[in-house]
């Protein structure tokens, strides 16, 4: 007999070729659900992640340095070429393009030409009276295009370059040409040759200086436009300025026509007031450099002057007020430099700023503002006869030897440093250094004042004054949820105040601002009262509820007591609000507010710290309540019943062993509402004046750097220093609420691990 | 029981008791503001009486007409110092807002009177007020309706006679006969008119674009302006009936009285509503105020977005939040599976996982500079260069619109919707996952087939707090995609139907805007606080229903657990 041996085959085959199959396609399936997820999740976080680098992209071209490089004109070097004209050269400058450059020689010949090749394209030369020769030369500003040379027989020829764009077949076209603003007559300035010139003004008023180290006069000419012919009338008038023994070598006369400032030898600086009572007169003789005075000019918008010296130091000086009311001109800070004399600078035509070459070849850019130097290159092996910028600061020509070279600069955001941005700066026509914020003015040649420090002076005093009233009430409020409350109410509070979280934050900034504004300015003393009276009568009340017969007091059970005080809080506002006027009658004099701005002297406005910390208390009030609640819940219970054992009141217990385990969760929640209202933006923009002030001030307002970015964002130019401002703020509040709550996480979570060891 | 302060003060009990008036003190405010914004929201719509009143200050006499809107009291001296002639011994003087309307002839729509200088106070019932497309409300006695500038009928008196009513039915009967040709004409206007000139533009941009692309078919040019001669055909006529339209609609116009005794001429057309707030009783108040809700919720803003509808807002906000959950969902719940159930657990798993946390926390601006920078400018401005080289240099895509608006916001949320979707994934029981695997089902079949069902709930928790906050943002919105007053809604009749490009409205910068920006903001106040008790409903109502959900999700796995 044998035994069969053989297994017993069920009757499910699995190795079918269609099970095979559908086996396959499972596990295909599978795969490729799994290489779908794993892509779509990873592409998420990237996503995530990308804010972060996508704000640190925009940001990053602001610090960096400046870069110079020769020419490349359709993949080629432009090479230095000869000087086109005939002349030594007084003035050199170029068009908005860069395109066209224009060199002013002693000669009287004006060249335009090309700056790549240094073909000519323009040149003319000025008719002048019979045996003069031109003996000086004046630049009203870079931005003006006017110019003026001044001539051996004391007259002066104004004139001043234009260009026009035109697209025949679609190609631009620039066409030099030059115009007489103050006719083609030369004008007389002075009767002995005109070896110092100075010349400034508005659109209507000039005032041309000029004259000899012995007499210097002014002419003003004022400029009417004839009504019916169009033509411009001008009008002279002259007078003689008070002579000053300091050999001068170089004037500059500032736009508004008042001040003159002088440059003399070994050092010197004169300061004259044109408009001074009883004539001009010479204010301020002091000394600008420990050498001699090798460049003097003036920076854009002319209330600044650059003063470079032969001991290579540069500095920037302007006009500051004193205690007297006087105008002195001050130095008001000194530039990072070689000790190579600096013998060329040119001033940028739209920022405040400026490239000198000293007598080494080496070129320096630097924005005043700023204070920064923000570029350092060698551009040629000695000292260079000029180095000049083009309007937009894109290109510089250097003439060195009879030869021209053009360079490429990129240089976008000079006027951003460390400093500018978080330290005191001195700003032009203010008293001191200061914190300002302001990124934008009417005038072209406005200095933007980017102090990033009043606005976040004012987030953290928002956020401030914004915890000072939400995290007394959150964390109390969450003790007592946690810990004294029953169970059953617990359950339809927290979620009822959790609720509060995702109220809109617009509503909360529309109330305060429309509702609470005006209500505080009407009821201060009203609100002040409130906070007084509120806690006393609670503790009042209670006092007097546990002085009741137990039969009263067991008709509410224990945990109940918080609605238990419903109305009595509600009483006791009511009564605040309506005892206040007989209070403010008797201390404020009938009015707290005209009290606080009067007699206090402290400024009041009506959308301030006071409303932002209420409203946005509220705001915040949910999320510190909900992290804190749980943190308590969180605690083990035989802790507490432990403590309670062994005699401790619930509030020794409380105190004593439930707060301390939960101290590290409750110090999270803080930190995470801190958090929100540092970012937190409808309520500050609705709630404050958002004026960037720098005060403490509980009745004064503040812009916030939140708030800013909201005002401030759209109407900023893309790709703008202003708009890359903008992201580094942006940029500050995500790595500030970023880092406070990583570390609100990592503490929580530490926390769930220690309880999970309990 | 009687025991002393001291006693009481040490076995801690103030504090406990303090430490429950915070939570009554928290929950009083939560309360309170949501009263204050029902009262304030719903009162606007009621019908107010209207007074009529002799007001005289400083010797001055003036007639009143208007309705009082607030009232509050002010310290005497503070009068007495600016002028006011205030009788002896008083402390505190009542101060009245009252709403006087009739802009175009008085130039404020709101005075404050002392309530002591009010004399001869009364409520006639033939006092009128009318709602009107500008100039703001109308209040005074009716005299007069005109036909194409004839006199119809007339009255005179100040009592209600029959003839009185029959001048008021004829009234009554215009307005209705206005706002019919009203519609007919917005409908030509804003449907067929706009049609036409969407389509023009269209053809304007596909010329442009055969232009770009070098091509030289003329037959192709030909196609284009044969349409585009049609349609301006077709434009020729519906300009004519609109023109006939206008003539009928500006035939009527009204006479009336206004408080210092002027008669005032006013087009029928101009007039949205006329009633006789004084003459009403319950019931017609109550249609009123139900007429003005309907209006509210369903009609297009008018005058500055201060009075009429917010519909188009609440379109936007509901249209914006759409897209952005068919945008959020699926991400945020792959990105939580990859995290939960594919991700190997470690270090950079917890990493992420506080990463994403905490981008919760990040403010918002933060991702509306974010959405500007990188979707609008930089994603905006390729799309733009690569589709629609024929629309430049008017950006398509390369401006704040409604996509780039629902995008910014999917990003802000997506956060809550993974927290929410792994949670619910981490409470699905191991053995659940451990049965389906042992019965051989793939890892990709037991995910679909019986974790993620099962965490459906979680996950709508999840879709449905994103949505809460997203309807509710207001920051990052200003800079990625809304607008004060959008000329027409992101989802149409016009190819290609929903206008992703387009920028649209939004309840809650409509709020600011309104309340913050507009020109009468006391004229503006009452709507703003409807539209803010709207959308605290809208998200009030999203949140307990996650809470809802929430709750019937953890009962049900308490049942599994067992």
């Amino acid at each position: 007999m044998s035994i069969d041996n053989t297994p017993i085959h069920p009757d499910l085959d699995f190795d079918t070729p269609a099970a095979q199959r559908l086996r396959k396609i499972r596990a295909f399936k599978d795969k490729l659900a799994g290489v779908g997820i794993a892509f779509g999740g990873i592409s998420v976080i990237v996503a995530i992640l990308l804010i972060f680098f996508y704000l640190l992209y925009e940001v990053a071209p602001l610090f960096q340095s400046a870069e110079i490089h020769p020419w490349q004109e359709q993949d080629r070097q432009v090479e230095p070429y000869a000087v086109p004209g005939e002349g030594n050269t007084l003035y050199l400058t170029m068009e908005e393009q860069a395109e066209i450059g224009l060199r002013v020689t002693d000669e009287a010949i004006l060249t335009f030409f090309d700056t790549r090749s240094g073909a000519v394209i323009k040149s003319e030369k000025l008719a002048l009276p019979e045996g003069a020769t031109v003996t000086s030369f004046a630049l009203a500003s870079e931005a003006s295009r006017i110019l003026a040379l001044g001539l051996s027989n004391g007259q002066a020829l104004v004139i001043k370059h234009n260009y026009k764009s035109t697209y025949p077949d679609g190609k631009r076209v620039i066409s030099p040409e030059l115009a007489w603003p103050m006719g083609e007559e030369p004008i007389q300035v002075s009767d002995t040759p005109l070896t110092l010139l100075a010349i400034n003004g508005d659109e209507e008023n000039w005032s041309l200086i000029g004259g000899d180290n012995q007499h210097l006069k002014q002419t003003s000419i004022s400029l009417t436009e004839n009504l019916f012919s169009g033509e411009v009338e001008a009008e002279a008038e002259r007078s003689e300025l008070p002579y000053l023994n300091i050999n001068a070598r170089k004037i500059l006369l500032m736009p508004d026509n008042r001040w003159m400032m002088i440059s003399g030898a070994e050092g010197k600086i004169a300061v004259v007031d044109m408009q001074a009572e009883g004539g001009p007169k010479a204010t301020q003789l002091i000394k600008g450099s420990s050498g001699e005075i090798t460049s003097f000019n003036l920076l854009l918008g002319g209330n600044s002057v650059l003063v470079g010296d032969n001991k290579g130091q540069m500095s920037q000086w302007f006009l500051v007020r004193d205690e007297n009311q006087n105008w002195q001109l001050s130095k008001i800070r000194s530039f990072a430099s070689g000790s190579n004399p600096i013998n060329s600078l040119s001033t940028e035509h739209r920022r405040k700023g400026f490239v000198t070459v000293d007598d080494s070849g080496m070129l320096r850019m630097y924005s005043t503002t700023a204070n920064r130097n923000s570029l350092s290159h060698s551009i040629a092996s000695g000292a260079v006869d000029n180095a000049v910028l083009s309007p937009r600061s894109n290109a510089l020509l250097v003439e060195k030897d009879g030869q021209l070279a053009l360079w490429k600069i990129d240089n976008e955001h000079p006027e951003i440093s460390w400093s500018a941005l978080w330290s005191k700066v001195w700003y032009e026509g203010y008293e001191e250094p200061e914190f300002i914020w302001q990124s934008s003015a009417s005038t072209n040649d406005f200095e933007p004042k980017y102090s990033l420090m009043p606005l976040a002076f004012g987030t953290l005093k928002a956020a401030f004054y914004a915890m000072l009233l939400a995290t007394p009430l959150a964390i109390c409020g969450a003790i007592y949820t946690a810990y004294f409350m029953v169970p059953s109410l617990r359950r339809k509070v927290k979620p009822f105040i959790e609720l509060m979280e995702a109220l809109p934050t617009v509503i909360l900034g529309f109330l305060a601002g429309l509702w609470l504004a005006p209500f505080m300015e009407t009821n201060l003393a009203g609100i002040f009262l409130t906070l007084l009276l509120v806690p006393v009568s609670i503790v009042t009340f209670a006092f007097i509820w546990a002085q009741l017969p137990n039969k009263v007091r067991y008709l509410i059970p224990e945990g109940w007591d918080a609605i238990l005080l419903i109305p009595v809080v509600v009483c006791s506002t009511l009564f605040s609000f309506e005892i206040a006027p007989l209070f403010e009658q008797l201390i404020f004099g009938g009015d707290m507010r005209y009290w606080v701005a009067n007699e206090v002297g402290i400024p009041f406005d009506q959308r301030n710290a006071l409303v932002v910390g209420i409203a946005m208390g509220f705001a915040i009030i949910p999320t510190i309540f909900s992290i804190t609640e749980d943190a308590i819940f969180a605690v083990p219970k035989h802790l507490s019943y432990g403590s309670l054992a062994l005699g401790a009141t619930p509030w020794q217990t409380l105190v004593r062993v439930v707060m301390p385990t939960a101290s590290p969760g409750i110090f999270s929640a803080v930190m995470i509402g801190m958090g929100r209202a540092v970012g937190e933006t409808m309520i500050v923009l609705m709630a404050t004046g958002n004026t960037p002030i720098m005060d403490v001030n509980i009745f004064e307002g503040m812009r916030t750097l939140a708030a800013n970015i909201a005002v401030e964002m759209p109407e900023s130019e893309v790709g703008s220093t202003h708009y890359r401002i903008l992201f580094l703020a942006a940029f500050v509040l995500f790595m500030f609420t970023f880092v406070v709550n990583t570390l609100a996480e990592t503490i929580r979570q530490h926390l769930r691990k220690k309880y999970g060891s309990l | 029981m009687r025991i002393s302060f001291k006693e009481w003060t040490k076995s801690g009990a103030p504090w406990v008791w303090l430490n429950a008036g915070a939570v009554a003190i928290s929950m009083i405010m939560v309360v309170g503001l949501l009263i204050l914004i029902a009262v304030r929201g719903l009162g606007h719509f009621w019908p107010a009486d209207l007074v009529q009143a002799t007001y005289s200050e400083n010797g001055q006499q003036m007639k009143l007409v208007g309705e009082l809107v607030n009232s509050e009291d002010v310290p005497a001296d503070q009068l007495r110092d600016s002028g006011v002639d205030v009788p002896e011994g008083a402390e505190f003087m009542q101060r009245n807002l009252i709403k006087v309307g009739n802009r175009d002839v008085g130039g404020s729509d709101f005075i404050w009177v002392l309530d002591d200088f009010i004399s001869q106070s009364s409520k006639p019932e033939m006092l009128f007020a009318a709602e009107r497309r500008e100039w703001g409300n109308f209040y005074g006695y009716l005299r007069s309706v005109k036909q194409d500038g004839e006199l119809v009928a007339s009255y005179d008196g100040y009592e209600k006679t029959a003839e009185y009513e029959v001048l008021w039915q004829d009234f009554q009967s215009r307005i209705e006969r206005a706002l019919v040709l009203h519609e007919q004409i917005k409908d030509i206007e804003k449907g067929d008119i706009g049609s036409i000139n969407y389509e023009l533009e269209r053809i304007r941009l596909k010329e442009r674009a055969l232009q770009l692309k070098e091509i030289t078919d003329q037959a192709r040019y030909q196609e284009l302006d044969a349409r585009r001669a049609e349609l301006n055909a077709d434009y020729e006529v519906l300009q004519k009936d609109l023109t006939d339209l206008y003539t009928a609609f500006n035939r009527d116009s009204i006479t009336a009285e206004v408080a210092d005794g002027r008669i005032v001429e006013i087009e029928i057309s101009k007039i949205v509503r006329a009633f006789l707030p004084n003459d009403m009783g319950l019931g017609a108040k109550i249609a009123h105020y139900a007429e003005k809700i309907v209006e509210f919720m369903t009609d297009d803003p008018r005058e500055a977005n201060t009075e009429g509808g917010i519909f188009p807002a609440i379109f936007g906000t509901v249209m914006m939040v759409l897209l952005m959950s068919v945008m959020v969902t699926p991400f945020g719940v792959v990105a939580a599976v990859y995290l939960r159930e594919y991700a190997k657990q470690g270090f950079v798993t917890r990493l992420i996982r506080i990463a994403v946390n905490n981008l919760a926390g990040v403010p918002s601006i933060v991702y509306g500079v974010f959405g500007l920078g990188f979707f609008v400018y930089f994603l905006g401005g390729h799309i733009d260069d690569a589709l629609f080289p024929e629309a430049k240099p008017a950006p398509t895509f390369g401006t704040p619109g409604l996509l780039w608006a629902s995008l910014t916001l999917a990003l802000l949320t997506v956060p809550v919707v993974i927290v929410a979707t792994e949670e619910g994934l981490s409470r699905i029981p191991r053995a659940v996952r451990e049965g389906s695997l042992a019965l051989g089902a793939t890892k990709a079949e037991t995910l679909w087939k019986v974790v993620l069902p099962m965490a459906s709930p979680a996950m709508m928790t999840g879709v449905i707090l994103a949505i809460a906050r997203a309807a509710g943002e207001v920051a990052p919105l200003m800079l990625v995609g809304v607008v004060k007053l959008a000329p027409s809604l992101p989802l149409d009749m016009n190819y290609p139907f929903l206008h992703l490009d387009q920028k649209f409205m939004h309840l809650g910068f409509h709020i600011y805007d309104v309340g913050f920006q507009s020109p009468n903001v006391e004229a503006a106040r009452p709507l703003v606080y409807a539209t803010a008790l709207l959308l605290v409903a809208v998200i009030a109502m999203l949140n307990l229903s996650a809470i809802a959900i929430r709750n019937h999700l953890r009962e049900k796995y308490k049942a599994l657990e067992m």
